[in-house]
């Protein structure tokens, strides 16, 4: 094992599966002779060379199109879209072509692509800049979004991502890119897309989380265990296909559930999941499924409007205690 | 550098030509001083300066008026100036106050004030033109008289948005100019690269309307086909698209390390800035004193000290507005 970085991990798993398997290759604005807008593709060119490191004109929908193409003539194409932002210039492609093409043409060709781009708000970079629709992918068949929150899931889950024959949409997240967590030296773990894992066992309520707010998730469940408060903490690590069964197997054993989620409350991610839970353990809850999100406007800059937007350890940590004091737990 | 003047520049009085001075002297000292606020860590977020570029913008919107609406880019900042946008309210705008344009809520990266046509500084590349179509075509339906004015850069130029808002300005004859302001870059993607094209102005036979390119440190040089551009435009002639050349002084955004290019901004600041050529050229022709000119340095200065300092002061907004402005009805 050893201790790297989410933006260590990332780069590491692209350059081995660049070597595995020659029909890998990377596209994206600003990835070959500037490295990566978050230098996810530090040396990357220098390594492989123009023919495999591919940077683009500022052309969301072309460049994403074209990598479609060549994944259904056989290629293994990873793009960077600079922020998930950008994504809604390619979206057409994404959820038009990307998303359709093996059911529509009745399975004749794969898109064994990956369209990997952050998300996240946060830095102060405005409303254009600072949002979470990974919602937007998740909701359409035929695309698969995978949200690793660690460095160790950055790294078998891009591999799997890469090697999985479907369309992947692989979110990462600007708060995320510095934080250090243990991955395996041996370089050849491929997580199982799908699986979201329990992250930390606890006994009275189920906190579930993904990407950002599954590393919150678990700042939430180590304050609370000075108060002795035991909380599970669930990081859905996919968000299609979603991991019903942990998420339910949890709550069935706690009783109560909060969801921490970065993007809108309506029809938000954790209305899927809430959804989940009632269709699943609705014998078993002793509260109601609440839900802590982000604001429901577009993100102020201004820091103080930024703070009261986004969601926190606190406001977490808020939302649980009121959970456990319906339950009829007096928390304080 | 040449000591001649172009024709329309002749048509330019002493009021109008210090106006562009000074416009162009504000935009240029505006982005230095948010250049140092930004190095000591009280300005966040992206910023990316127009310094460098400063005729481009000024000697577009020389010739607009309250009719006339722009659409601008990240780099927005001159565009607002040069539109007649408050500086005060920029200032306090890129530091979240609540007495910014935008209250605080867009930043740097979008500011904007309907009040003077400025359709918005766009975090998005090539999210403007379009919206300059609609603009335009808003004026001809009201017939205000009023033109559009799309600035975009060289990266935007090969967006989708940006061909398709060209061809549909042409289609339905609506009254734009486009102005592709080419710095050489989009980031660290040299434009030389990205643009198939000899130029961005090549292109513009293409979509069935005029093309010139302008050296863009010339003010005279971009008032002129501005001019042209311009008329053209509200007689019912149709687009034009513009391509001013020229560098950008600072990096992509405040904090880009510039790997990407060496000497080409120290060179471009000693031999072809457009404030030092402007002041040479109406001096040498005895158009206006360097007095005059100082003049309007430094009243410029003491305004931008004032825009920093009452920025600094300003109250920030609070939690109570996060909900305001997000609906008209809900
Ligand atoms: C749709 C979209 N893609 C990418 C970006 C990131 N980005 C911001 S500015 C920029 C470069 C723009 O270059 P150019 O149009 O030449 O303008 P300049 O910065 O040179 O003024 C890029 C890629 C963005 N903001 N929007
Ligand atoms: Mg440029």
């Amino acid at each position: 094992m050893s201790v790297i970085t989410y933006r260590q991990a990332l780069r590491e798993t692209l350059r081995a599966e660049m070597h595995r398997d020659e029909d890998v290759f990377l596209i994206g604005e600003e990835i070959g002779i500037f490295e990566g807008s978050y230098k996810i593709t530090e040396g990357l060119l220098k390594e492989f060379g123009e023919r495999r490191v591919r940077d683009t004109p500022i052309a969301e929908e072309g460049f994403v199109g074209t990598a479609i193409g060549a994944a259904m003539l056989g290629l293994r194409p990873v793009v960077e879209l600079m922020t998930i932002n950008f994504s809604l210039l390619a979206i057409d492609q994404i959820v038009n072509h990307a998303a359709k093409i093996y059911g529509m043409f009745g399975g004749q060709t794969s898109v064994p692509m990956v369209i990997r781009t952050p998300g996240g708000g946060g830095q102060q970079l405005g409303a254009t800049h600072s949002q979470n629709i990974e919602l937007f992918y998740s909701f359409v068949p035929g695309l698969k979004v995978l949200a690793p929150s660690t460095p160790g899931d950055a790294a078998s889950m891009l591999r799997a991502a890469i090697r999985d024959d479907d369309p992947v949409l692989f979110l990462e997240n600007l708060g995320l890119y510095n934080s250090k967590g243990e991955v395996p030296d041996d370089g050849d773990q491929v997580a199982e897309i799908g699986r979201a894992a329990v992250t930390r066992e606890g006994s009275d309520i189920t906190l579930i989380g993904y990407s950002r707010m599954a590393v919150v998730a678990q700042q939430v469940a180590e304050k609370l265990a000075e108060d002795d408060i035991s909380v599970e903490v669930v990081d859905l690590r996919s968000l299609r296909p979603l991991d019903r069964e942990t998420i339910v197997e949890s709550v069935r054993k706690t009783g109560s559930a909060v969801i921490a989620e970065d993007d809108w409350l309506t029809y938000g991610i954790g209305a899927e999941i809430a959804a989940t839970i009632q269709e699943g353990a609705f014998d078993f809850l002793d509260a109601p499924v609440r839900r802590v999100a982000m604001a429901e406007v577009p993100l102020p800059y201004a820091k103080p409007l930024e703070t009261a937007a986004l969601p926190s350890v606190d406001s977490v940590i808020t939302a649980v205690k009121e959970t456990l004091n319906a339950v009829g737990r007096r928390v304080g | 550098m040449t000591e001649t003047l172009p024709v329309t520049a002749g048509v330019l009085d002493e009021r109008r030509l210090l106006d562009a001075y000074r416009t162009m002297r504000t935009i240029r000292m505006f982005e230095e001083r948010v250049h140092e606020e930004f190095a000591t860590g009280e300005i966040p977020g992206f910023v990316h300066l127009y310094a460098g570029e400063e005729a481009s913008a000024t000697g577009v919107c020389a010739h607009l008026d309250e009719r006339d609406a722009i659409s601008s880019t990240h780099r927005g900042h001159g565009h607002c100036i040069a539109k007649g946008v408050d500086v005060k309210a920029m200032m306090a705008e890129i530091y979240g106050r609540a007495t910014g344009s935008c209250h605080g809520k867009g930043g740097s990266m979008h500011i904007a004030d309907l009040s003077k046509g400025m359709l918005g500084a766009n975090g998005i590349v090539g999210g403007g033109p379009p919206l300059i179509c609609g603009a335009a075509l808003a004026a001809k339906l009201q017939n205000t008289g009023g033109v559009g004015v799309a600035f975009f850069g060289d990266g935007a130029s090969n967006q989708g948005t940006t061909l398709e808002a060209m061809n549909l300005a042409s289609v339905w004859n609506v009254p734009v100019v486009f102005v592709a302001e080419n710095n050489g870059y989009a980031e660290a993607t040299a434009s030389s690269w990205s643009v198939a094209a000899d130029s961005i102005a090549d292109r513009a036979p293409a979509f069935g309307m005029p093309g010139v390119t302008v050296d863009g440190f010339d003010f005279f040089a971009v008032y002129e086909a501005a001019g042209e551009a311009v008329e053209r435009a509200r007689a019912g002639g149709g687009p034009t698209l513009i391509e001013v050349e020229f560098t950008r002084y600072f990096g992509h955004f405040e904090g880009d390390q510039q790997t990407y290019r060496t000497d080409e901004v120290a060179r471009a600041r000693a031999e072809r800035d457009c404030l030092r050529s402007f002041r040479a050229r109406v001096m040498d022709s005895g158009l206006l004193s360097a007095e005059r000119l100082d003049e309007v340095d430094r009243e410029v200065a003491l305004l931008i000290d004032r825009a920093v300092a009452e920025a600094k002061e300003a109250p920030k907004p609070t939690a109570a507005d996060l909900e305001t402005d997000v609906y008209i009805s809900y």
